[in-house]
């Protein structure tokens, strides 16, 4: 049963859109995939190299931008703008990495979110490249149905989804995990510490980036405080992966589907306002007490307590 | 194989090794032994390149290494181990062995070939499924052992494998030495164990307030004077 989950998942999103959903059931979907692929991205980083970042809306954002600027700059198609988006993602974040991976632990954490605080001031500020909290805007979607933004963030999810298992399961995936458990043993095995560490950096930051370039073709409008959010980008962000498991294959699908959610829900609430921050603190609190490794990666606890122990 | 010339390292005013000069010969095993605080382990992680020298040279096999990152100097044929144990510790015994196995292994197949063997070479084999974090301290400072050998090292440098173990796992841990220099692994040695160190030593360096005071056969070591007084007390 567990070898088919993969299919029996892969096979529900590729006939879901025609079970005849409205457009706001798509869109949670489309939210869905799209916070899988970050998270994906946010865990190999952090949880497989053990690097935690609180700044991945700098790479989210940059990829936005990117395809923001070149359509507004130089009507280039925004989907030109996303594998482009790729190489100005990657020459960042390898320059952001040059300053934060010399960092460990909580200094990395907190220089990762000074970085992304610096791109939205940046982006705020340049108003001649970014129209600064003017933010940009398509004039036109290039498809008004939900359909083809969800096919083509389904095969993002799916192809990151597969080049992580990948990336994992080379001499990259031991050397990542080996960094994250004990650095000093690692580099005394041999092993190029910030190498690797870039090189997950900037994996890690190119795939969000295309999720943010994505998320600029399929919204149409990006302004700085959208996507260089910290509570709405670089937080959620860690909360999906901490809350479906960090280091594990399926939390940040399980994640995302729980706060993708969990956040309409809490938003369908009248009245509730700001309340949804706190919520989520105290989902937070509960995952990182009772469930330290994650929904996958406690499932087992999970099981026993609902006494579905299946010996 | 290992030459270290006029090798000092201060930290801030204070010399926690001054002026250290010894050669390690090809296939020998080189003690170093002295009190707590005479920068023996200094000596190592300058050796390996955590530290680099304040002064002095340091050359593995003609080439010099002060100054270069660990990682270089273990690309170079130069392991060692631990004093506190560091292993990957959410990893099981089997992958801590194959991430440092990758250093020499083109393939996945092949670290866990070199994986495989080391393994069995120092008796973890039926341990190699457990999470490193689970073992005893004893498997623990062999599995130091085993991931600096997966590595494949020309030197390999030994920061007290045998403390804190029991009389058992220190007979099995000899012979695990012994059997590393008959595949033709030079081998430096830290230890307390005097006993140990004694009987595996071809030769001994002794190191007080991070001087070298004496250098020789364990024989000579026993009956020199001024080792005797620093270090092994009224024993001699």
């Amino acid at each position: 049963m567990k070898k088919y989950m993969p299919f029996i998942t892969l096979g529900f999103f590729l006939i879901f859109p025609m079970l005849g959903v409205s457009t706001y059931v798509m869109h949670i979907f489309i939210l869905l995939l799209m916070w899988t692929t970050i998270g994906m991205s946010w865990n190999l980083l952090s949880g497989y190299c053990g690097q935690v970042s609180f700044g991945h809306a700098a790479f989210f954002g940059i990829g936005a931008y990117t395809s923001g600027i070149l359509y507004s700059k130089l009507s280039m198609s925004p989907w030109l703008g996303l594998p482009l988006s790729v190489f100005t993602v990657g020459i960042l974040s390898f320059i952001i990495g040059l300053a934060v991976l010399r960092l460990r632990g909580p200094f990395f954490a907190l220089a990762t979110l000074a970085s992304g605080e610096v791109f939205r001031v940046t982006a705020e500020n340049m108003e001649w490249l970014t129209s600064g909290t003017l933010g940009i805007m398509l004039q036109q979607r290039l498809w008004v149905s939900k359909l083809p933004y969800y096919y083509i963030i389904l095969s993002i999810t799916v192809a990151v989804f597969l080049l992580m298992k990948y990336l994992l399961s080379t001499k990259l995936g031991y050397y990542f995990v080996a960094i994250r458990e004990d650095q000093d043993a690692a580099e005394s095995l041999g092993i190029n510490t910030t190498l690797y560490k870039t090189i997950a950096l900037i994996v890690s930051a190119v795939v969000t980036g295309i999720a943010g370039a994505f998320y600029m073709n399929y919204m149409g409008y990006i302004d700085p405080h959208i996507v260089f959010a910290l509570h709405d980008i670089s937080i959620i962000t860690i909360m999906i992966v901490m809350v479906g498991g960090v280091a594990t294959q399926w939390g940040p699908f399980i994640g995302a589907v729980i706060m993708v959610l969990l956040q309409e829900v809490v938003r369908s609430i009248p009245g509730l306002g700001a309340m949804h921050q706190a919520i989520f603190g105290g989902l937070l609190i509960f995952i990182i007490i009772f469930l330290p490794n994650g929904i996958v990666g406690d499932f087992k606890k999970i099981k026993r307590f609902f006494g579905l122990r299946s010996a | 194989m290992l030459e270290v010339k006029n090798v000092s390292k201060y930290f801030g005013g204070l010399a926690a090794v001054s002026d250290v000069s010894f050669s390690v010969k090809n296939n020998e095993i080189l003690g170093i032994i002295g009190p707590n605080g005479a920068g023996k382990t200094t000596l190592f992680n300058v050796i390996n390149g955590f530290y680099k020298p304040s002064k002095g040279e340091i050359f593995l096999n003609g080439v010099s290494i002060g100054g270069k990152k660990p990682y270089q100097i273990c690309q170079a044929g130069m392991a060692r181990t631990f004093q506190i144990v560091k292993p990957l510790r959410r990893l099981s015994v089997f992958d801590n062995v194959v991430a440092s196995a990758f250093l020499r292994a083109k393939s996945k197949q092949e670290a866990k070939q070199i994986a495989e063997e080391v393994l069995k070479f120092t008796e973890l084999y039926e341990d190699r499924d457990t999470l490193s974090k689970g073992l005893p301290l004893g498997k623990r400072k062999r599995l130091e052992i085993a991931r600096a050998l997966a590595t494949r090292p020309k030197l390999l440098l030994l920061d007290e494998s045998f403390a804190g173990l029991n009389p058992a796992e220190l007979d099995k841990s000899i012979e695990i030495i012994k059997k590393i220099k008959e595949n033709g692994i030079t081998i430096m040695i830290i230890e307390h164990h005097m006993k140990v160190i004694m009987s595996i030593s071809d030769r001994i360096v002794v190191l007080t307030y991070g001087q070298k005071i004496a250098e020789g056969t364990p024989e000579e070591i026993r009956n020199n004077p001024e080792v005797v007084e620093a270090y092994l007390g009224g024993e001699g």
